[in-house]
């Protein structure tokens, strides 16, 4: 064994030399800063492209089949002089949903605050298998270039839906996408593939190398959020690979898992899709959850509110999901005796999530709140996630579910949990993070102005949408006026629709902004926001190895106020 | 509560090697791979009727032998990777070879085994119970070949300058091959037996 600790000492490891040569430094790098900013550069670059395929699907819903404005130039048969065909709206709200949770939402929260910020946040120089690091970010991309790629196949990208119900998904006859499906396979077993490896380094990085002092209870709750998201991943994804290999089967094969009349099952893929699809929602909303949970203390000055609940409460939601599921099927034809169970743990989830609300809650009480631009998103976050969540109590009952499921009720009941989680927390994370990636600050009134546009655009988009599918609107059709009983719902639509074309149009805020700080940014100092947590102890942006010493940590992650100190905040590393 | 430390204390890297803690994470998300096809295929037996008909066309003859190749092969990189915990090189060297050697030939008896029943009319199409029996016989086998690849470099590395350096790995490639090993234990009875 001896032998063996001396193969793996980190010296071993983490000795590689800082590159010099542009390629080794930004592109086959294997520091995790810079792997951080790759996964940010797919990931918004992804996002950016999911945005317009929102802006595409909202235009048809609100004036169907004309023009969409500034896409006049996408030849035939996808679009006809900027009018959008039946076949091209479902493309584009299944990549919606595709590239929003796979490409968008996981590298930005998992790939880039995770990769960024993990290593340094627990004290350690790099992730514990930097190559591995590198192999997943490259993995990603190849997945992200395999996706694209579907577009330019034969019939168009994947039709049938970011779920891939099956038989929909299974036979190409059913939606006339033939490539695009089977591709839409691959990049997604591409991007699983990176993500497994990707948990695995987050998994070992924070439990075997925490600085010094460093114990479990003391770790930012950021990282606690990352981990369990690493743990619910990896442990939910297997089946869905399982069931992406049969699914793959039946359109190239010629296999029956899922065609009833070769005496397959569809309602199998649901279930397996289901087993991951559920724990997939908390992959996304812990990261973002945890963004918040950094913000808040450090500008409320006051510690977090009821530390060890908040993670035993995030490990009982992960624990939980994995037996929601049926839930997404209450109308799929399940035993009926099923729903009752599902329909229980299903609102038992609610309690650990309430905890955690209620923790932020109890954060700000009594705070000394300063509204900068990363608070008033983290602030966001909290405010439109209490409809998204509560309205998933709605849903979690069964019966209540019967009359809503696949109404713009759910629709705009997830867009209230992933909108907050993904957007709001990852922008309140940019703003937050910015002086620390890149060493310089970011304008804070050009900031501001952005967060109040993205939060009411927001909320006008999908505030209506709950009353719209109370009224029975069915989600996922391309024309809702060709049924008498939807017409009056066309002035909620274009409403809901402008609202969108001001939502897209305020990131370009952001874009000014981060722009300007590059070419002419304020510096930023070590510590800009008084925080505590190891990654503030550094330089801006951090050197190759992130600290000059191995960091000693002395104290729990949020002592601010701390009553007979001389500052407001102590940082981890003050004995 | 404050634990003092010295400035200069050696980082603490945890009771675990990184590599035998990455493996193990592996392994876990690939326990939930096969779980799930594992899983759906006994709900799908137990729903459907007539599979135990099918199941009788099965070789259990080659399935046993190949049962009996593969748990050998389980015991030989246990032997490998003693011989490497004891420093014994040739040792490791060749009980790795014949971990590989026995890995080829359950692929080989697996080919047999494929031809034998593409003769007899039974293709991945031909019913849902022989779309499972090939998927996860298929993946199975793939993850063996993998296992055979990874067991091949560790033997060459053996005879090389380089082995220090990665002998740790044999106990890494020993938790895979074991777990492959445990998901054709599954496999034999629930395909072959039942």
């Amino acid at each position: 064994m001896s032998m063996q600790a001396h193969a793996e000492s980190p010296a071993h490891h983490f000795d590689h030399p800082e590159p010099t040569t542009f390629l080794r430094k930004y592109v086959f790098s294997v520091d995790h800063k810079v792997i951080g900013k790759q996964y940010l550069g797919i990931g918004v670059f992804m996002a950016v492209a999911g945005g317009l395929m929102a802006y595409l699907i909202r235009w048809q819903l609100a004036w169907p089949e004309t023009p969409v404005p500034g896409f006049g130039w996408v030849p035939e048969p996808y679009m006809y002089e900027g009018a959008i065909p039946p076949e091209f709206y479902n493309s584009m709200v299944t990549m919606h949903g595709t590239i929003m949770v796979f490409f968008a939402a996981m590298p930005i929260l998992l790939g880039a605050f995770g990769n960024f910020l993990l290593p340094i946040m627990v004290g350690a120089p790099d992730m514990a298998f930097p190559r591995l690091n590198m192999m997943s970010v490259w993995t990603l991309g190849v997945a992200s270039l395999v996706l694209i790629a579907s577009f330019f196949m034969p019939g168009g990208a994947a039709a049938h839906g970011w779920t891939g119900y099956a038989p929909l998904s299974a036979k190409a006859a059913y939606t006339g996408v033939d490539w695009g499906g089977t591709l839409w396979i691959l990049a997604l077993a591409l991007e699983f593939a990176s993500f497994l490896m990707g948990g695995v380094n987050f998994l070992v990085t924070a439990i075997n190398m925490r600085a010094p002092g460093m114990s479990l209870m003391r770790l930012p709750l950021l990282v606690w959020m990352q981990l369990t998201a690493a743990v619910l991943f990896m442990l939910s994804v297997g089946p869905l690979v399982a069931a992406a290999i049969m699914l793959l089967l039946d359109r190239t094969l010629g296999t029956g898992f899922f065609l009833p009349e070769r005496g397959g099952d569809p309602l199998l893929w649901q279930h397996l899709f289901w087993f991951f699809g559920h724990p997939e929602v908390y992959v996304i909303l812990l990261p973002g959850f945890g963004i918040v949970m950094e913000i808040l203390p450090v500008f409320a000055r006051k510690p977090i509110f009821g530390y060890r609940s908040i993670v035993w409460s995030t490990i009982a939601a992960g624990a939980l999901s994995f037996i929601v599921w049926a839930h997404h099927m209450f109308v799929s034809g399940i035993d009926a005796r099923l729903a009752t169970p599902f329909s229980i743990t299903t609102i038992l989830i609610s309690v650990p999530f309430a905890i955690i609300m209620f923790a932020m809650i109890a954060t700000l009480w009594g705070g000394s709140i300063v509204l900068t631009t990363p608070m008033l998103f983290a602030l966001g976050v909290i405010a439109t996630f209490l409809i998204g969540g509560v309205t998933g109590i709605f849903l979690g009952s069964a019966a209540v579910d019967i009359y809503l499921h696949d109404t713009y009720f759910v629709l705009a009941h997830f867009h209230y949990t992933l909108f907050p989680s993904v957007i709001l927390a990852g922008l309140g994370g940019l703003y937050f993070w910015w002086p620390k990636m890149t060493g310089r600050m970011l304008n804070e009134t050009l900031g501001k102005i952005h967060f109040w546009l993205t939060f009411i655009a927001f909320n006008c988009v999908f505030l209506p949408l709950f009353l719209v599918g109370v009224g029975g609107h069915h989600r996922r059709i391309y024309d809702p006026y060709q049924y008498d009983f939807l017409k009056p719902f066309q002035p909620v639509h274009e409403f809901a629709t402008m609202a969108a074309i001001v939502l897209i149009l305020s990131q370009l805020l952001l874009l000014v902004n981060v722009v300007m700080s590059l070419m002419s940014g304020e510096k930023a100092p070590a510590n800009p926001w008084g925080a505590n947590t190891l990654e503030w102890q550094t330089d801006s942006p951090p050197p190759h190895g992130n600290f000059k010493t191995v960091p000693t940590v002395y104290r729990d992650p949020y002592d601010y106020s701390v009553p007979g100190a001389a500052l407001d905040f102590l940082p981890q590393t003050h004995p | 509560m404050t634990t003092e430390h010295s400035m200069t204390a050696p980082r603490e890297l945890g009771k675990l090697p990184f590599g035998r803690a990455g493996i193990w994470w592996f392994l876990a998300s690939e326990i939930m791979t096969f779980g799930g096809l594992l899983g759906a295929y006994t709900l799908q037996r137990i729903s459907h009727g007539g599979w135990h008909a099918e199941m009788q066309h099965l070789n259990a003859y080659i399935a046993a032998l190949n049962t009996l190749f593969l748990v050998t092969s389980s015991l030989t990189i246990v032997l490998a990777h003693q011989a490497t915990e004891r420093g014994d090189r040739v040792r490791a060297r060749n009980m790795l070879w014949v971990t590989v050697a026995l890995g080829i030939v359950f692929l080989c008896n697996k080919g047999v085994e494929y031809s034998i029943e593409f003769d007899h009319g039974y293709f991945p199409w031909t019913s849902t119970f022989w779309s499972f029996y090939f998927t996860m016989t298929g993946l199975h086998a793939l993850h063996v070949a993998g296992g055979v690849v990874w067991n091949t470099c560790l033997a060459i590395a053996a005879s090389r300058a380089i082995w220090p350096k990665v002998s740790h790995r044999v106990e890494y490639a020993g938790l895979y091959w074991h777990f492959v090993d445990v998901v054709w234990i599954f496999l034999f009875p629930l395909l072959y037996l039942s």
